[in-house]
């Protein structure tokens, strides 16, 4: 039986800040986990890392990374992942600074 | 201190400008980041969790006012106004913006500092005693042969592409305050019939795969030394396993082969390196030597004694943070960047600047990062240690407690490193800050908690008396604990006490562990450590598990 698959976000690190970013439906980056594009399938995840790898000059490092559907939108299901929609525990900085 | 010279000023300064056409063409598209990745690392940037990293080498944690200010503008201009002290005697900013870098390292250039060699695969910062030139038990300063070897290191061709990262650390005392088993190579500088050497540990190290070093040679005479390290290094590289980087580090190397293999191969590569050298080290070392003389110590004491007498909170921190210098009119300082529910080893700007201030008007300029990730004065006169405790209270740096149980050394963790798996710095905090709150540290007296967010160990959590490794399990941070470790001259690797922690009982954990070593120790007298060591693992396991122990004795 095949593993029930997780679904997905694509996220990386922006080139030029290192800002944690997702991809959105439309292709583009976006700081918002929320306005990411959550992927239902592996086909689609696959499809959408590549369009995402082909991207280099924008972003670094990007990886599919497991989110569910929340209330705003998609959002983190492990803690890391949660770390990076906010910034770090000890100072108000990185997103939720803004 | 080591004066840059031409040589030294254009090396960085071409170096830079390299670099900064690299990143120029890593923004424009002609470089890809698998291209650019090696040579970004090269000059110490990461890309961590939230944003980039710069980590910046302090040579054998020696900074003068100067340098020391010129960090704290470069936090302000470029990042977000302070820095992180970390175990390996540096600084890292964590919120550069790539297309600012160049302009940081030139910035650092112009005081005679750099990023080089900060990380990659390659001989790192050379590390040493943080009271290097100032302890009074000293017997030599390792700071010329630290700064020798840095030169040798650096861009060493051969030395480049190593099968792993490789630190070398040095001590001139025989309290090892640089954790030299805990090193690739760790060298702790002897005499012996009235010559100066160093006995040679190779193969220690932390992370998955904790060791401690072991004696290559007991004592190599200095002419020998920068020839028998490299043959050293020259043996790794070339026996090292390249096929899998867990095992990659020299200590698997000297386990694998064993110590006498080890040793047999790097005196025959000696023999055969020795002769390339000819005495151009030693010449260049007495250059060394002369930048390292120690200032002119004035006599005297002022109203030290009386200040001491009358004043118990200053005569606190005089017993807390400071050690006998060489000079019985002199002290050295250890300033704590760890207050009550700070980061430990962060500063700000405004810190820097005073802690710069303080070294400039006070302490013959000078300042050391220990790593413990404290700041220290290391030749101030008592004399000066009332109104340098004033200046430091009113930004916060006045702390009594410097190898207390807040005194934390804690790795940045997942809220910063890309490598964590669990958080680092707020349960530091929360148990400090607990401490603070029950008032008993000082009564609990020397004890060193070390924390690390991942295996690899940069919070030196193996070597803590009180060790705590994060992890991730099941997708939560759950935090084990290791008993009896020690980072000095006979070093141990903690034991494991037993199943980890969630992250919200690891505070109460530890309080029950030191309850624990409150009821069985002998006296006040006794430390931790040798209560630790007296009555073994099981009362404090009993502490930990209390369920397991009840029923246990069911």
């Amino acid at each position: 039986m095949p593993r029930q698959f997780t679904p997905k976000v694509v996220t990386a690190n922006a080139l030029l800040e290192g800002d944690v970013v997702y991809l959105t439906k439309h292709g583009d980056w976006t700081r918002r986990h929320e306005e990411a594009d959550l992927i239902e399938d592996q086909a689609t995840a696959d499809i959408r890392l590549l369009e995402a790898q082909a991207l280099a000059h924008e972003v670094v490092g990007p990886y599919l990374a497991d989110a569910r559907t929340g209330p705003k939108g998609p959002e983190p299901v492990h803690f890391r992942e949660a770390f990076r929609t906010r910034g770090p525990s000890n100072y108000a900085h990185g997103k939720q600074e803004v | 201190m080591y004066a840059y010279t031409d040589f030294d000023r254009d090396f960085l300064s071409e170096r830079n400008a390299q670099f900064r056409a690299q990143v120029e063409r890593r923004i424009d598209g002609s470089l890809t980041e698998y291209e650019f990745k090696p040579l970004r690392l090269m000059n110490g940037l990461y890309l961590q969790l939230h944003a980039y990293m710069l980590r910046v080498a302090i040579p054998y944690g020696t900074l003068n006012a100067a340098q020391m200010r010129q960090l704290a503008k470069i936090a302000d201009r470029w990042d977000k106004g302070y820095g992180h002290f970390t175990t390996r005697q540096n600084i890292q900013y964590n919120w550069p913006e790539l297309r600012d870098v160049p302009d940081m390292l030139d910035a650092l250039g112009e005081v005679g500092m750099h990023a080089i060699q900060t990380s990659g695969n390659t001989i790192r910062n050379v590390t040493a005693d943080h009271f290097a030139g100032a302890a009074a038990e000293e017997v030599a300063d390792p700071r010329p042969i630290a700064e020798l070897i840095r030169q040798w290191s650096t861009d060493h061709p051969e030395f480049q592409f190593l099968g792993r990262k490789f630190k070398i650390a040095v001590t001139g005392s025989d309290q090892d305050r640089a954790v030299t088993a805990a090193h690739d190579i760790g060298l702790r500088l002897v005499e012996r019939e009235g010559q100066l050497g160093a006995t040679v540990l190779v193969g220690g190290g932390l992370g998955r795969t904790p060791m401690i070093g072991k004696i290559l040679n007991d004592f190599v005479a200095l002419p020998d030394l920068l020839p028998y390290l490299e043959a050293t290094v020259a043996v790794y590289n070339l026996l090292g396993r390249r096929d899998n980087k867990y095992k990659a580090r020299i200590k698997i190397t000297v386990h694998e082969n064993g110590i006498d293999e080890i040793r047999r191969r790097v005196n025959a590569e000696f023999a055969t390196r020795k002769a390339a050298f000819n005495g151009a080290d030693m010449d260049m070392l007495k250059r060394i030597e002369a930048d390292f003389a120690a200032p002119t110590f004035a006599a005297g004491q002022g109203a030290f004694p009386t200040h001491y007498q009358h004043d118990p909170v200053f005569r606190s921190f005089v017993d807390t943070n400071t050690v006998a210098h060489r000079h019985p009119d002199y002290t050295i300082l250890t300033v704590s960047t760890k207050a009550h529910g700070a980061t430990p080893g962060d500063a700000t700007s405004h810190q820097m600047r005073v802690l710069a201030d303080l070294a400039e008007q006070y302490a013959h300029n000078e300042l050391r990062i220990s790593h413990e990730q404290n700041v220290i004065l290391p030749h101030l006169p008592k004399r000066h240690l009332r109104a340098v405790h004033a200046a430091l209270a009113e930004v916060g740096l006045a702390t009594a407690n410097v190898g207390l149980i807040s005194d934390i050394i804690a790795c940045p963790g997942m809220d910063y490193c890309a490598l964590a798996t669990a958080r680092s710095i707020p349960v530091a905090q929360e148990i400090a800050e607990r401490f603070d709150a029950l008032k008993l540290e000082h009564e609990v007296g020397p004890l060193k908690i070390k924390i690390s967010g991942c295996i690899n160990a940069c919070g030196h959590h193996h070597v803590g008396h009180i060790g705590i490794l994060g992890l991730d399990r099941a997708g939560v941070e759950n935090y084990q604990i290791t008993l009896g470790g020690d980072g000095g001259p006979d070093a141990v690797i903690g034991e494991r006490a037993g199943p980890g922690f969630a992250y919200d009982d690891v505070t109460d954990a530890i309080e029950r562990v030191v309850r624990a070593y409150l009821d069985l120790r002998t006296s006040p007298a006794e430390t931790f450590l040798d209560t630790y060591r007296r009555l073994g693992a099981a009362p404090f396991k009993a502490a930990l598990y209390p369920e397991e122990a009840k029923a246990n004795a069911a």
